[in-house]
Formats: structure tokens, C-alpha cells, sequence
């Protein structure tokens, strides 16, 4: 298939930037998006022009690198999968598809699709973790046993890539998804409650500080994320905000 | 607690309960208002104890004020964040693949919601307190004395058809607002996802039932007295 | 006597390791506080290994060219990891996992270290778990465990089928946890392009700011790569396109030792190439092969036919199918190690029976799985004479409650519904078993130089296991390098700090800045993918899963022309002094080039068959085993450790006699 391509390009984080047209021909409807856009930037280095640069590194949905932003969705349109599971196969021939990097304040653009989300790190920073030692004595690991219930559903908020597929999905640009997933994991375990007060004060004042919106429940983030994890962990993290605050 | 109302989550918290309140005054005001469709003097009865009790002159009334400010200039300041947080806009951005328009545009029907309010003080608050706290009448009684003037004020209020156009309008925007706000709030407020399914669709209903049941109000009197 | 020196210690190994970490020299804390480490890759064994080092006191630097240290391919890891915890009560033990790990990597690994990891395994487990890993449990609360290919007990702990990234974020939240308390520095979107040695020692390192472009000095007392493995010399591969050997191959060309780096891992269950724009190969976990059958059609008429699409896979009766892995290793049948399923794959495509266009590709059939599931299941509710539909139904349900990740991702890809048509799938470069050598302590033949996880030449012998790659990074950067760095740390207590103005800073910087601007103001013919896509080609048909010496001999040629050729006709545009992937991309290239001619070299150098390297001239000529691979344990049990002496082809062999005292060597056998 041919299809035209509206890409935003940006030299720096200074640069202005721009919308700029693009053309590629004989697109196989098995390629996966990021070779859609491997073949693009084979033809410009031909061409003596720049490359498009985009972030993706594993290329099977896993690690949350690739951002994108396509025909106005994070990922593209379809669900469940992130841009470099993102199959051709969605498009039609002659299509014209917009390509922008994921937007908010507190994931600045590096360079064309590149975009900084060193901010998720800092919240995870501020308390995405338990204070475990490694001693190699830790107790058994069986000597806590927690219910499979709720060892399956901190999985699920774990499940989390941070990508930033719902900052960018959310009119807000809020990461209370990612936020709330951290938190969640952490607050359904038993390992996780000694720190907990601290945990989600301090992960929410640095979320704060990064400059992320505030949630208004939409329920973008939720159809967007390429995990599908659940709105209901903002609705946990809520509730632990609340309940750390009355303790303390 | 503190810092907690100057958090994201924490002014999340403080729209929530607002938002608890004034859902709460909605059915009130609503529960009085069809009484006017089934009976004048219940109606009349009713006006007159709210008119004039102390508690909810003195402690419900400015209480409702306060939420009502608070809920709409809270709502200001945290559209004004979020509008912020994203400072270059896409170029393309499909919102309707994964959200609703309601939950969308909640600042367009709340503006309308206040246009709404501003038109509602100047019709039946500002003369109710022209009336009883300026001139001083606490009677609640009509001109000439012959009982009760509520009803009446209510009946002569809808025969503009301007106005009862604009009230229909007024509440279309509320149903739009609360179809998302509802189950937004109890969202906020942390409601787990059990419960959440069955408050939705009562939001739903809420958010039907309610302002249908004002324009059912509006269209009623308008009619009644043509 | 040679020059390498495992540094083993004596006495028996059992009690090896506990002995000699109460007899190795440790670090005040004190004096912690003034020594610095370098630690490049923040996968499972560089993340694991920075946030311990960090909580004894050490100052940390950190690097990975990710924006973050969650995204290092570890991730990727889908099954699971072992221990030997014995939870199901089958017989499990240190001695077993050690056992079945030493027999698994055919016998070219070293026995302390591997039993070393067998007893550190169970600990790993108990760390992670209290870091908040959310293992899968049974409905008592405690965890479960699946089994997995090649052994004969359950251990294999996991989390969905995200292992790798659940414990990588456990990893990473102990980092954050040390990077909140100032003890690790993180770069990320980081490079390190070369190691600065000052006196023989490894004393920091050169690395690029990729997002600025900038070359920045870093010293420290000590300097870990854990960069990875080089899977990605082959171009298509399971790695991460960013994936690479540069930070192992630097420290190669600066006199750490490169060992065994023909030993590749090529993994069965791979969803198979589509067209010549292929990226990447996506890996599903090796635990499909538990319920899924292995064939190909019986009648070449029938290839032909299903490659034109006149017919379909389900069209073909049970006689017109042949299972191949059932018919020749009756006794592992679909459950053959990796290397064996790998290569019988091969053999049945090279005969041309590939069933699709690229005629690379086997099926993976689950019919027989959800039929006997079904009728299971059917049992179970008390359905009598159920209809097919129903059993279908049944057994359909117990297979996506098991693989329903992996059914959904294949069909993403392949856009057919593996529930209603067998599965595609073709072996894929996955993981390399070779890599820096390294002794006892993992140091590498450069002093104050350590190489951990994947990048080093590891204790998976010539063949991996699966769900052993998660344990062997997370033991080393959790339980060995934190206690065996200290022993060399020790004698650094009254060096202070280095400076990064020394003469040796001056010029690895030099050369460093030298190489980019070649390739900025090259302007050559070719983008950077051209050669490495070259490279892979030569790479996957010469040194893939079955080897010759003839083959290995034009290879080593080849790639020696194709790399002249790239250091001519390279272009890499835009500029140095911003981010720049295909300036990245070259670096990584040129170093590719050199590693696939020393692969090569390597390769041809061992004329036998073991583990993930199998030569066409080493294979049983007769009895029940003809044809398959030929081990030599007379000429060849050692580990290969080759010098750099400045052109791939000049570089020295050395080699590691292995000596096997508590293990006997066998054949292995899966008729």
C-alpha cells in the first residue's frame, strides 16, 4: 500500500518544530508500524535527508519504549498493543496518517517522536520501592503466604510498562494511571504496608511536582494502555492518599 | 492533613465532596419543586419552611453558597492545571476512540450550568432576599394577603417562553454534566469497582431522571398558565 | 601452564563458596563511602548488581543507553526462573539444578560456578519476594511453579508471562530505592564507548550523553559490564534493537579475554520472518511446547499446496502429517532441549517442507492439547457423550487460561487465530552463551574489570536452559560480584579518588571522538543497516544452527571484506553533537563486524558438536544416535578465551581446561 505521512520533526528541544509530509510506497500489510517507519528512514538517509527519530528498543510490546502518538491516539488505534505491535494491516492504502509525539508538559520533546519521560522515574524514585536488604537470608520466601487473589491482581497493576501511553491519552496529561498501578502493586501486598504511608505521599507530591495534570476520570489512559491496566487503581490510590493523610 | 487540599488527589477529594453536596441539594430542590405539579399548597408549605427556618437560612444557605463557589472555582483552577500540563496541543487527537463527550467537556456544561445559575439568582434568589431580608417581609404571604405568594412567583416565572426555553436548555447541560460528574465523583472518592458498575448506572439515572424531571417542571407550568 | 587463571578455590564443592566468602577480604563501611564503581547495564544482572554494591556503601554510577533503567531487554524473559526451593516436594535439590544445568550446557561450563548459582538460586527468590515480586501463587497463598524444558521436577518460578519484567522492575526498585538515598547516580540515554585502564587496571570509562551528544570522562575504582549478550551480530534476533556488543567488545579490544563466542543459543518457538523488512523476531515462551505438537506435512504436494493456499494445515489427516520431534526422540518428543527442537526444525525446512511463504516455518499445533484438555474438562463437570463443539469449548478455555497472553500476541503479529489454526513458528538467534571470560570472582582478564550476566561467558556451558538466564544474572549481581568485588575493593581504600585528566583519560577519549567524526564526515553510500543486515545474513547461513568449515572459513572472509567495505562506505547523517540513533547504530555495527569474524574463528576452531554449536563435520555415524551431535570431550573440553591483537583474525586463543569432578560426562541422549 502508499500511504502519506504527516510527522511532526524537531531538530532539539529548542526547535520550534513542525508538521512535515512524507510519502512512502509499497507498505506490506504485515510490517508492524516501526518498520512502516524503518522503511521512511531508509529512503530519507538515501535521500541525504535526516531520519525521523523515534524511541522503541524491543519491539515486542514489552519494554514501553515506542511513543507515539497516531491518527490521535497513543499507539494507534488499535488496543492492546503498543506502536511496535502496531500492524499495518490497520491501515488502508492511500491513508494518511499523523504521527506526533506523545504531549505534556512533564514529557518535553527530545528530537522529532523522541520525548523525555524521565519524570516517571523521579515518582519511582520518591517510593517505588520496598526497603529490603540484600542479605541472602531474607525470610523464606514461602514464609508469607498472600492470597492469590491478591497476589494476581498487584500482577495486574505490576503488568504496568510505563510507557506514558495514558499521559499522553489523557486531555489532562495526568499519569494517575501509572501512579495509581505502582501504588496499587505495592499496597496489595503484605510486603508493601510498613512503607505505605510514605510510599503514596510521597510518590503523589512528585508526581505533583513534575507538572501532570490532575485526572478527571475520563477513562482514556484505560483504553489506551497497551496492558489494559485497570482505572480502578487510581480509585486505590485515592483511597490510600486519603487514609495516609488521615494517619499522619 | 496537611498539604492534603493542595495535592492533586487531595483537591480531587474536595470536587468529589462538593460535587456530593450539590447532587445532594439537586434532589432537595427537586423533591420540593414537583410538589408544585401535584399540589400548590404542599408546594407553598414547603417554600416557606426552607424561606424561613434559621437552620437552613443561616447554616444550609451559606453553606450552599460555599460549595457552590468552591465547586466552580475549584473546577476553574484545576482545568487551568490541566490545560497547563499539556502546552502544545496535537495537531490530530481523536478523543472520541476512548472517552465520552461528557467527560470531556465538563468545563462547557459547568460554564453553562453557572450562565445558568447567574439567570436562577436573578429570577428567584435575589428577590427572595430582596424580599425577606431588604424589606424586611417574612410573612411569605402574596400582596394582598391571600395566601401563600411561592406558587404564584413560580407560576408567573415560566410564562416567558423565553425563559422556560432557556431553563430546558440549562438542563440538558446539567444531565450532560452529571452523566459524567455522578460516577466521576464517587471515582474520585475512591469507590472500588464492585460497587462502581451498579453507581453508574444510578449515576445514569441520576443524571436523567433529575434534570428531566426540572424541565418536566418548566414545561408544566408553562402550559398550565397559558 | 596458561595464562588464565579461574581462580577456583580449593575444597569441596559443596562448601566452596560459603568458605570462601568468610576467608575473602571485606571493605569497611567506613571506607565504602570513598570507593566509586561503574556498573554499564542496568538489566537484571547491572541493575541487581548497582543497587547492591550501593546498599554496602559504595558510590554507584550507572549507565544504559534506555531512558530508563526498567526497559534493559530482561524483560523480554517470559517463562520464568529457576530455584532449587523443592516447594512441590519432587525430589528437587542445589545438587539437581546444578546437575541439570552442567548436563544442559553439554558439559562446557565450570562446576563450581554453576554449582555456585544452584546454591545462591533459592535465595533469589526469597529477595525478590520481599521486594514485592508478584509471583504467581496457588490458592493457599503460596507460590507456584511450572516445569520447563529438559528437566524432570517442577522449579521454575514465574510471574505470568512477564518474569523477566517483574523482576527487572524488582531490581529497579531496589535502584530507586539507593538513587533516592544519593548512592546511585543513573545516566541514562547513555553510552559507554570505551574502558579507561590507568596501570593495568580498569579505572572508568567514555561515555556519550545520547541525548546531547557530549563525551563525558567517568572514573571509579572498579568498572562492571553488564551490557548483554551480542545476539543481534545476526541482525534478526530476539533482542532489543538496541541491544548490543559494544561494551563487551571494548573491554575485548583493551585485553579482557572473549570466551566461547561461538556458543549461540537459536530458540524453537519463534513466531517465523515474514518479508525481507523484518526487524526483529519475537520469541513465545518455550512453555507452549508443553501442549503443542511439532510437524510438518508428510507429502511435499501438500507443502506446496498450503504454501498457495489451496489448502489449510487443518485439511491434512493425522497420517499426512508427520511429527517430527515425536518420531525421532520418542522419549522427549516435543520437550527436546532447544538446541535439538531447534536444529530438527531446520533439517525439516532445508528438505523443503516450511509451510509458508519463506519456507521457514514449522507448525505448533494444539488440536490434540484442547481436544484432551476438553474431554478432561467434561469429565470434570459431569458432561456425558459431550458434542465436539462442547469439549472444543472446554478444552479451548484450559489453553487460554495457560497461554492466552502468548495465543493474543501471535495474533497480533500473524493475524491468525492460533486457538482455530496451528501456530507458525521457526527457530530465532535468542541468547549467546559466550562472552567475556571471566574467573571465580567474575573479573575479566583485566584487573578491577568484572563482567556479570549475560555478557560474560556465563555458566550455561554450550547450551541454555530455559529459565536459567534470569537466575544466573540476578546471582550474579545480587549474591556474587557484591561479595567478590569487595575482596578486590579492598586494596583501593587508600587510592582515592581518580582523577579524569589523566593521560590515559585523554586518549581513550581521543579515539573515542575520533571514530565518531569519521562516521559524522564519511558520507558514504550505504545507511549503517545495509551492512549489518549483510552481516546477519552471513552470519544466520554460515554460523547459524549448523556450522562447516567450510562455511566458517568463507564467513570469517566475508565479514572481513563487508567491514572494510562498511569503514568505507558507511553513511551516518546528521551530526555529533546531538541525538543521533544512526550514529549509535554504526558504533554498534563496526563493532558487530569485528565480533562475527572472531565468532567465526571460534567456531572453526571447535571441531565438534555441543550444545547450541553444531558441526555438520562432528555427528554420530552410527547406532541409535546416528546423526546427531557429536561431542569430543577428549580434544575439547575447554573453554576457548581469545586475546585481541588488533584484527579479529590475529587474536589468540586461550584456553580453560574444564575439569569435571563431580559430575560424569555423558552423552546426551533424548531417543
Amino acid at each position: 500500500m502508499n500511504l502519506t505521512l504527516k510527522i511532526w520533526r524537531q531538530k532539539g528541544p529548542k526547535d520550534k518544530g513542525s508538521m512535515v509530509d512524507y510519502k512512502v510506497t509499497d507498505i506490506s500489510e504485515h510490517m508492524s508500524f516501526l518498520e512502516m517507519m524503518d522503511v521512511l528512514n531508509e529512503q530519507l538517509i538515501n535521500q541525504g535527508e535526516e531520519p525521523v527519530a523515534f524511541d522503541h528498543d524491543c519491539r515486542e510490546g514489552i519494554c514501553g519504549m515506542c511513543s507515539m502518538y497516531i491518527n490521535g491516539e497513543a499507539h494507534g488505534p488499535d488496543r492492546g498493543v503498543t506502536t511496535c505491535q502496531l500492524h499495518m494491516r490497520m491501515f488502508k492504502d492511500g491513508d494518511t496518517i499523523t504521527i506526533e509525539p506523545f504531549r505534556a508538559k512533564a514529557f518535553p520533546v527530545i528530537k522529532d517522536l523522541v520525548v523525555d519521560r524521565s519524570s516517571f522515574d523521579r515518582i519511582q524514585h520518591a517510593g517505588g520501592y520496598i526497603s529490603v536488604n540484600t542479605s541472602g537470608n531474607t525470610q523464606d520466601a514461602n514464609a508469607l503466604p498472600i492470597s492469590k487473589h491478591a497476589a494476581d491482581e498487584a500482577m495486574d497493576a505490576a503488568t504496568c510498562i510505563g510507557c506514558g501511553a495514558c499521559v499522553a491519552s489523557c486531555k489532562n496529561a495526568s499519569a494517575m494511571l501509572f501512579v495509581g498501578a505502582k501504588v496499587s502493586q505495592y499496597a496489595l501486598l503484605p510486603q508493601g504496608q510498613v512503607e505505605a504511608v510514605d510510599r503514596v505521599k510521597n510518590m503523589v507530591a512528585q508526581m505533583d511536582l513534575e507538572g501532570f495534570g490532575n485526572c478527571t476520570n475520563t477513562g482514556a489512559c484505560e483504553i489506551e494502555c497497551p496492558k489494559g491496566i485497570s482505572l480502578e487503581n487510581i480509585a486505590r490510590m485515592n483511597r490510600e492518599y486519603l487514609s495516609a493523610n488521615v494517619k499522619s | 492533613m496537611s498539604g492534603f487540599f493542595k495535592s492533586s488527589i487531595g483537591r480531587k477529594y474536595a470536587m468529589a465532596l462538593s460535587a456530593f453536596f450539590l447532587m445532594f441539594f439537586l434532589l432537595q430542590h427537586f423533591a420540593i419543586n414537583i410538589l408544585s405539579v401535584f399540589s400548590p399548597d404542599a408546594f407553598n408549605e414547603a417554600s416557606h419552611f426552607m424561606g424561613t427556618f434559621w437552620a437552613v437560612q443561616y447554616v444550609l444557605q451559606p453553606v450552599l453558597i460555599f460549595g457552590v463557589v468552591y465547586h466552580f472555582v475549584m473546577g476553574f483552577i484545576l482545568e487551568a492545571r490541566n490545560r497547563s500540563a499539556r502546552v502544545k496541543k496535537y495537531a490530530k487527537n481523536n478523543g472520541a476512540a476512548n472517552s465520552s463527550w461528557m467527560s470531556r467537556n465538563m468545563i462547557y456544561s459547568g460554564l453553562c450550568i453557572l450562565a445558568f445559575l447567574v439567570l436562577h439568582f436573578i429570577d428567584f434568589w435575589i428577590p427572595e432576599i430582596n424580599t425577606k431580608y431588604i424589606q424586611g417581609d417574612m410573612s411569605g404571604l402574596l400582596g394582598n394577603g391571600e395566601g401563600f405568594r411561592y406558587y404564584e412567583e413560580l407560576a408567573h416565572k415560566f410564562e416567558s417562553p423565553l425563559r422556560v426555553g432557556a431553563y430546558v436548555i440549562a438542563f440538558i447541560f446539567l444531565s450532560l454534566h452529571l452523566m459524567h460528574g455522578f460516577s466521576s465523583a464517587f471515582q474520585s472518592a475512591g469507590a472500588t469497582s464492585m460497587r462502581k458498575e451498579k453507581l453508574q448506572l444510578f449515576g445514569k439515572a441520576y443524571a436523567i431522571i433529575i434534570p428531566l424531571g426540572f424541565i418536566f417542571i418548566a414545561l408544566f407550568h408553562h402550559f398550565n398558565h397559558h | 601452564m596458561s595464562v588464565l587463571d579461574s581462580k577456583v578455590p580449593k575444597g569441596p564443592l559443596k562448601t566452596k563458596w560459603t568458605d570462601y566468602k568468610n576467608h575473602i577480604n571485606l571493605v569497611n563501611p567506613a571506607n565504602k563511602r570513598n570507593i566509586d564503581v561503574i556498573v554499564v547495564g542496568t538489566g537484571l544482572a547491572g541493575g541487581s548488581a548497582a543497587a547492591t554494591l550501593a546498599e554496602l556503601g559504595y558510590n554507584v554510577k550507572t549507565f544504559c543507553y534506555q531512558d530508563s533503567p526498567r526497559r534493559a531487554h530482561s524483560i523480554a524473559a517470559q517463562g520464568g526462573i529457576n530455584a532449587a526451593k523443592n516447594y512441590q516436594g519432587d525430589g528437587d535439590s542445589t545438587y539437581r539444578l546444578f546437575y541439570d544445568t552442567v548436563k544442559g550446557g553439554d558439559y562446557r561450563s565450570r562446576e563450581a560456578n554453576v554449582y555456585r548459582l544452584a546454591e545462591v538460586s533459592a535465595n533469589i527468590i526469597d529477595q525478590c519476594v520481599a521486594q514485592g515480586v508478584p509471583f504467581a501463587r496457588d490458592y493457599g497463598g503460596l507460590l507456584d511453579n511450572r516445569s520447563f524444558g529438559g528437566v524432570l521436577v517442577s522449579r521454575t518460578f514465574y510471574a505470568k508471562g512477564q518474569t523477566g519484567q517483574q523482576l527487572l522492575l524488582g531490581a529497579y526498585s531496589a535502584m530507586n530505592r539507593q538513587i533516592a538515598r544519593g548512592k546511585i547516580t543513573p545516566f541514562n540515554r547513555h553510552e559507554m564507548l570505551d574502558v579507561v585502564k590507568v596501570d593495568g587496571k580498569a579505572r572508568g570509562i567514555i561515555a556519550r550523553n545520547l541525548v546531547t551528544g557530549e563525551i563525558e570522562r567517568h572514573s571509579a575504582h572498579a568498572v562492571v559490564i553488564a551490557s548483554g549478550g551480542y545476539g543481534n551480530v545476526y541482525f534478526l534476533s530476539t533482542n532489543a534493537m538496541g541491544s548490543n556488543a559494544t561494551a563487551a567488545w571494548k573491554i575485548h579490544k583493551k585485553g579482557a579475554f572473549f570466551a566461547n563466542p561461538c556458543y549461540t543459543q537459536i530458540h524453537p518457538t519463534c513466531i517465523p520472518r515474514s518479508g525481507d523488512y523484518q526487524s526483529k523476531l519475537t520469541l513465545m515462551s518455550e512453555s507452549l511446547r508443553n501442549d503443542g505438537r511439532i510437524w510438518v506435512p508428510k507429502n511435499l504436494e501438500d507443502v506446496k499446496a498450503i504454501r498457495e493456499g489451496k489448502k489449510k494445515p487443518t485439511d491434512l489427516s493425522e497420517d499426512e502429517r508427520d511429527y517430527y520431534l515425536e518420531r525421532r526422540y520418542p522419549a522427549f518428543g516435543n520437550l527436546v532441549p532447544r538446541d535439538v527442537a531447534s536444529r530438527a526444525a531446520k533439517e525439516r525446512c532445508d528438505a523443503g517442507y516450511g509451510v509458508n511463504a519463506t519456507g521457514e516455518a514449522v507448525y505448533l499445533d494444539f488440536a490434540s492439547a484442547i481436544q484432551r484438555y476438553g474431554i478432561e474438562q467434561a469429565k470434570i463437570h459431569g458432561i456425558n457423550n459431550p458434542s465436539a463443539d462442547k469439549i472444543y469449548e472446554l478444552g479451548a478455555a484450559i489453553v487460554k487460561a495457560k497461554y492466552g497472553n502468548l495465543f493474543q500476541m501471535y495474533e497480533k503479529i500473524v493475524d491468525q487465530d492460533p486457538y482455530k489454526t496451528p501456530m507458525m513458528i521457526y527457530p530465532a538467534v535468542h541468547y549467546t552463551m559466550g562472552g567475556v571470560w571471566v574467573d571465580y570472582n567474575l573479573m575479566t582478564t583485566v584487573e578491577g574489570l568484572y563482567c556479570i550476566g549475560e555478557a560474560n561467558f556465563s555458566d550455561h556451558g554450550a547450551n541454555r536452559l530455559g529459565a536459567s538466564a534470569l537466575m544466573q544474572g540476578l546471582a550474579d549481581g545480587y549474591f556474587v560480584l557484591p561479595y567478590t568485588i569487595g575482596d578486590y575493593l579492598s586494596h583501593e581504600i587508600r587510592t582515592g579518588k581518580i582523577a579524569t585528566d589523566s593521560p590515559e583519560f585523554d586518549e581513550a577519549e581521543k579515539s573515542v571522538k575520533d571514530r565518531i567524526d569519521f562516521f559524522i564526515n564519511n558520507k558514504g553510500q550505504h545507511s549503517v543497516d545495509y551492512y549489518h543486515k549483510r552481516l546477519g545474513k552471513i552470519m544466520w547461513e554460515k554460523c547459524g544452527m549448523s556450522r562447516n568449515a567450510e562455511g566458517l572459513k568463507e564467513a570469517a572472509k566475508e565479514i572481513k571484506e563487508l567491514r572494510e567495505s562498511f569503514w568505507k562506505e558507511v553513511n551516518v547523517p546528521g551530526s555529533a553533537n546531538e541525538m543521533n540513533p544512526e550514529l549509535e547504530k554504526a558504533g554498534r555495527v563496526a563493532d558487530f563486524l569485528e565480533l562475527g569474524e572472531l565468532f567465526a574463528k571460534d567456531a572453526l576452531v571447535r571441531e565438534e558438536s555441543c550444545g547450541g554449536h553444531f558441526r555438520e563435520e562432528s555427528v554420530e555415524i552410527g547406532g541409535e544416535q546416528a546423526g546427531e551431535a557429536k561431542r569430543n570431550d577428549e580434544e575439547f573440553a575447554f573453554v576457548s578465551a581469545w586475546e585481541y591483537k588488533g584484527e579479529p583474525g590475529d587474536a589468540v586463543l586461550h584456553k580453560e581446561q574444564l575439569e569435571f569432578n563431580e559430575i560424569e560426562l555423558k552423552q546426551r541422549s533424548y531417543k
